[in-house]
């Protein structure tokens, strides 16, 4: 039995808590800021998409929740501790496939098995070919089954993004950040691995932070989909996007979904009419 | 035959082009042996006198590897550092600059006066040669690394030395091995400067010795013998850059060797 603090029971509901952040880059004279005042929960579960144009922050906020970025004013909590000292396993792909050049593919998906608790204290120990086979099933299902031994830059780039959403999934983490892993990808690759992320959100049920700029995208995948508007960056709309699972392609015709998609583009293009004057 | 069994054969032949030449030209204008002798009579020396010259070559050898392992431990440890810190950056840089600026034989009668003369200075030499280029090529290449790749690492939440050790010095190893080679040769000037310094063993107090009483086929004997094992540990490192870095060039080798 693990005893919880009320505090840490209070925010257990939480994966993700910005509270009243702000992030701000240059010096005194020429401070852009990157995000304004911003406050974001996300629960358990969830598939957030941040939609916006570019410099808008929406990449901001994944950096923050990553931990690859701090925050120049105001608190995030993941699962409920600081960010970086948090137990939630994080995987994260990013608009490019960054993987490893001196790996084939197999290491490069196994990485996370290498580093991340649990997995770590098995990896030099028999463990080893379950390992393998967690990853030749993991390519498997992406399409790239036999492709182990290539190395990356024997790949096509679209060969190479599928690895990379490999390596942010293999350990099984319990919040994915994807900041616009299908950007690059032809339509058709698109439509695929958006079926293939929907297919693994409803069987382990990760919480999902997707960063687009893909309306279609967001209303496909997503359970919630936040607005963002630039200069200074910030959340204009904030909804919750219902049809029923698992979605198909199809859904992207019906009226329900092209008048939201619709709703969601007025809404950025209305904020981008009334652009400030930068702060 | 192989497009690349053609290029090889063709530098073979270039390469023993050279030395022909050289042979002819001698032969030709009836160039005396004591200003430059021809080919195969350094070739002759050599083999006739192998018994005198083999002791010389092993001790050059053994003392040149010796400063170059040195050096390559020197030189990784302090490229980390240099590397990873922006402070040590700052303060390490101006320092091995100036320091391999100083000509490395008004060195050697220091370290004489501190070890005495022989191998310890020899060694000494090799080693100070070596560490500039591999200190460099380190810290460039752990500097070199692309963010986006600590990015990944990051989001894992892997330490600082996991960092280092899966992406920072994989990513160095291409800029390594670069270094490697400069050095490999640097070394071997090392040992012979010093040895023709402050020495009573080597290849470099052979030569002196030679050139003193105008033996000057031992001489060019000495400096065949030094470009052979330059040339060998050059292509030794060569070979285990190509296994270790072949993903920096893209090589089929590498991909299908792993």
């Amino acid at each position: 039995m693990i005893a919880f603090s009320p505090s840490e029971l209070a925010l257990s509901g939480n994966v993700i808590d910005l509270e009243k952040v702000r992030v701000t880059f240059g010096g005194a004279n020429n401070q852009v800021t990157a995000l304004a005042e911003t406050s974001l929960r996300i629960d358990h579960g969830e598939f957030v998409a941040l939609v916006g144009p570019s410099g808008c922050g929406k990449s901001t906020i994944l950096k923050l929740v990553a931990g690859t970025l701090a925050a120049t004013e105001g608190n995030v909590f993941v699962a409920g501790r600081e960010v970086g000292a948090e137990n939630a396993r994080i995987g994260m792909a990013f608009q490019n496939p960054t993987l490893l050049p001196w790996l084939n593919i197999r290491d490069n998906v196994m990485m996370p098995l290498k580093i991340v608790p649990p997995f770590k204290h098995g990896f030099s120990r028999k463990r080893k070919t379950e390992y393998r086979d967690r990853v030749e099933q993991s390519l498997a299902r992406v399409g790239l089954a036999g492709f182990g031994d290539k190395f990356p830059w024997q790949l096509s780039g679209g060969m190479q993004q599928r690895a990379s959403l490999c390596r942010a999934l293999i350990h099984d983490p319990t919040l994915l950040l994807l900041d616009e892993p299908f950007g690059a990808l032809d339509q058709f690759t698109r439509e695929e691995l958006w079926e293939i992320m929907q297919q693994l959100w409803i069987e382990k049920r990760p919480t999902v932070v997707l960063v687009t700029h893909d309306l279609k995208e967001a209303a496909y995948l997503a359970t919630r989909i936040c607005v963002m508007q630039a200069r200074p960056g910030r959340i204009v709309d904030d909804s919750a996007v219902s049809f029923a699972r698992p979605r198909t392609i199809e859904i992207s015709f019906e009226p329900e979904f092209v008048s939201l998609t619709q709703r969601l583009r007025e809404r950025i293009v209305a904020a981008r009419a009334v652009q400030e004057p930068v702060s | 035959m192989t497009e690349n069994t053609r290029r090889r054969l063709l530098s073979i032949v270039c390469i023993l082009g050279f030395f022909v030449a050289w042979e002819i030209l001698c032969f030709i204008f009836n160039v005396s042996d004591i200003v430059l002798p021809r080919p195969s009579q350094i070739l002759m020396t050599l083999w006739t006198r192998f018994p005198a010259i083999w002791p010389h070559a092993l001790q050059t050898l053994y003392t040149t590897l010796l400063g170059f392992a040195l050096g390559i431990v020197i030189g990784i440890l302090l490229g980390m550092l240099i590397g990873s810190s922006r402070l040590a950056y700052d303060v390490a840089y101006p320092l091995l600059v100036g320091f391999s600026s100083i000509p490395k034989v008004a060195v050697v009668p220091i370290f004489v006066l501190w070890f005495g003369a022989g191998t310890v200075p020899a060694v000494l030499t090799a080693m100070i040669m070596c560490i500039f280029p591999i200190v460099v090529n380190v810290a460039t290449g752990l500097a070199a690394t692309e963010p986006e790749l600590r990015d990944v690492m990051r989001t894992l939440r892997a330490s600082k030395w996991e960092i280092l050790w899966n992406i920072g010095l994989p990513r160095t190893m291409p800029y390594f091995f670069a270094s490697l080679k400069v050095a490999a040769t640097l070394a071997f000037v090392g040992t012979v400067i010093s040895e023709t310094v402050a020495s009573n063993r080597g290849i470099g107090n052979l030569m002196m010795i030679a050139s003193s009483s105008f033996d000057v086929p031992l001489v060019f004997a000495g400096l065949f013998i030094l470009a052979a094992l330059g040339v060998a540990l050059y292509a030794i490192f060569s070979l285990i850059e190509g296994r270790v870095t072949g993903w920096a060039v893209r090589s089929d080798n590498f991909s299908a060797g792993g």
